[in-house]
């Protein structure tokens, strides 16, 4: 895969000067969608894709698929000179090289791959200044949280982002790598499941009984859920794990917790003052 | 006869009572028997109690009951369709039972009333809908149409079922769709022990009148002319059989999704060891279909890391290579 992508950069490398500055871009991915809009170049997206949800503007433009389902089509007769794909997406990058649209391939592994794809974005659609700004107050936003939390002790903690509602059935949890992973330990945590080098785990019951966490904190996104929150009773069904005995049990709500965007410092400073509220005091 | 019924659920009742007291012993923590069943520790406090009985057990118990209610359910398909590729699924009852769990997922309907969770209710309420169909293609039955087009029919409503279910993924979000996929994949951790006691109802009454049915079983599997010229009314214990078979699977669905391959090599499996006498096929299904889930379950807990692995995966895996082994060794 790294082959691949370096190899439709080095197709993506400007020839002529006109090409650095894009007018006219498409991005399917919430989290550079989120980027484009942030280093102020949200007025140069002409689409985007089906599940980008922020900023407000998004919800103008029109849509264009997503991860699986892109519709080559329209992204061709919308007549971008730059598509955001995944850098996965072969066939569509393939359907692009053909029409002569140039595109920028996106991967991300980790929380440092956020500012590092903001800085490279910019650069691309001709902000760099903008993006380098953007890509350095974040990473200051991130390293303040980190310091404040430097002190605390690191509880042991499971972070969930899928389960079956009123029961501990399918449960979903951030294993050790991955950018949930990154902002779970920049948060001052120890996360439950660092040894498990996947970025998703489906928990079984006995496994959390067996990580013993001392934290549970469950992720909610898409539409606002109400009862989340009563519904954390389900944990009492494992009663002898510290998080249930001691009622660390906490529902965070909101998108910028799954999309690996410009919110994810802010994602990290709520995770962290939850974990530690006396250090946000 | 009667001495080899007994042997026969003598000899698999022995294998799954042994496996079911095994099972919840063994899995990726180690825990001790003795503090397991230590009163003087609390439950709240017990971790060995609590691996023991809210997540080992009720998983070992739901795959007990999955595996044996797919397996006697691919014994009446097969008898009755007389097809040996038939299937708890070729009739569509449990695309039935998947399209309503998708449709749970993707719009999130899923809310718990008194500890019940809309999942497991909406596959069994889809696979209601199935069997409504399958019902009404029985009636249609009398009136002269073969075991073929009944066949057929399941076929076209499984894919119709199947089409559907895609729609209605694809109106959902990538969240969405990786938890249906998982879904699909079966998934044996209850984690509670409402999960099984309520289809257990369903899956009893069809128990019951599928015992009445062995002996039907055996002449209409010879064809149907030789079972009417015994006496037998094929139309209704076809229709007994059809509803019961689709009952005990939509039970099943809606405790651990629709775990593969059971459902239609089990009754083979068992067949090859028993021979093809129904009064003895029906019972060692039953202990036998169970104990094979409960120990797919078991190395899909155990040998994948802690992570462990969906279920579905591992009976097909261990569950194939075992049948060719003992059609080979039948047939060399």
């Amino acid at each position: 895969m790294a082959i691949a992508a370096a190899r439709a950069d080095a197709r993506l490398t400007p020839r002529r000067s006109e090409d650095t500055a894009a007018r006219r871009i498409v991005s399917i991915i919430p989290a550079t969608t989120e980027m484009l809009f942030a280093m102020g170049a949200g007025d140069r997206v002409v689409a985007v894709g089906s599940y980008d949800r922020f900023p407000p503007q998004v919800e103008k433009l029109p849509r264009v698929g997503a991860l699986l389902d892109p519709n080559v089509e329209r992204i061709i007769a919308l007549k971008p000179d730059l598509v955001v794909l995944y850098g996965t997406q072969a066939d569509l990058r393939m359907q692009l090289e053909r029409a002569r649209i140039p595109f920028y391939p996106y991967l991300h592994h980790g929380l440092p791959d956020v500012t590092e794809t903001i800085r490279s974005l910019g650069a691309r659609v001709g902000v760099a200044a903008q993006a380098n700004a953007l890509a350095d107050r974040i990473e200051q936003q991130l390293a303040s949280t980190r310091t404040r939390v430097a002190r605390e002790a690191r509880p042991k903690t499971l972070l969930v982002f899928g389960r079956e509602a009123g029961t501990l059935r399918g449960i979903a949890a951030s294993g050790g790598v991955g950018f949930l992973h990154d902002m779970l330990e920049a948060a001052g945590a120890t996360d439950a499941l660092a040894d498990v080098k996947q970025q998703s785990v489906m928990m079984s019951t006995e496994l959390v009984l067996a990580r013993a966490p001392e934290v549970i904190i469950e992720l909610r996104y898409g539409r606002v859920d109400a009862a989340a929150r009563d519904d954390l009773k389900v944990w009492n069904a494992l009663a002898s794990v510290p998080a249930v005995k001691n009622r660390q049990l906490f529902v965070l709500q909101g998108d910028e917790f799954v999309v690996p965007g410009p919110r994810v410092a802010d994602a990290t400073a709520r995770l962290a003052s939850t974990l530690h509220p006396q250090a946000f005091r | 006869m009667r001495r080899r019924i007994a042997v026969t659920i003598a000899g698999f009742g022995a294998l799954a009572i042994a496996v079911c007291i095994l099972a919840p012993l063994v899995g990726t923590t180690n825990i001790s028997l003795a503090r397991v069943f230590d009163r003087s520790i609390a439950f709240a406090d017990n971790v060995d109690a609590q691996v023991f009985f809210v997540a080992r057990l009720p998983r070992v118990l739901a795959a007990v009951l999955v595996g044996g209610a797919f397996a006697v359910a691919g014994v009446v398909f097969q008898a009755f369709l007389r097809n040996p590729l038939a299937s708890p699924d070729t009739l569509g009852v449990s695309s039935g039972a998947t399209l309503g769990a998708v449709i749970v997922i993707t719009f999130h309907l899923d809310v718990a009333v008194r500890g019940v969770s809309a999942l497991p209710v909406a596959s069994f309420a889809g696979s209601a809908g199935a069997l409504g169909v399958v019902y009404l293609m029985s009636l249609a039955r009398r009136r002269g149409t073969s075991s073929t087009v009944l066949l057929l029919g399941g076929v076209a409503l499984s894919a119709f079922l199947g089409a559907l279910n895609r729609l209605v993924q694809v109106l959902g979000d990538y969240t969405d769709v990786f938890r249906s996929m998982r879904w699909m994949m079966g998934s044996l951790d209850v984690g509670s022990y409402t999960d099984i006691i309520v289809p257990l109802v369903p899956m009893v009454a069809a128990l019951a009148a599928i015992a009445t049915l062995p002996r039907v079983l055996d002449l209409v599997s010879l064809g149907e002319p030789a079972a009417e010229s015994r006496g037998v009314d094929v139309k209704k214990a076809e229709r007994v059989a059809l509803v019961s078979a689709s009952l005990l699977t939509g039970s099943a669905v809606s405790i651990g999704g629709p775990v593969p391959f059971v459902g239609i090599i089990v009754p083979h499996i068992v067949r090859l060891i028993v021979g093809a006498d129904h009064r003895v096929v029906l019972p060692a299904a039953l202990l036998f279909g169970g104990s094979f889930l409960v120990l797919c379950d078991l190395v899909a807990r155990t040998a994948f890391g802690p992570a462990g692995m969906p279920v579905g995966a591992v009976t097909a895996l261990i569950g194939g290579p075992f049948f060719l082994w003992l059609l080979f060794r039948k047939f060399r």
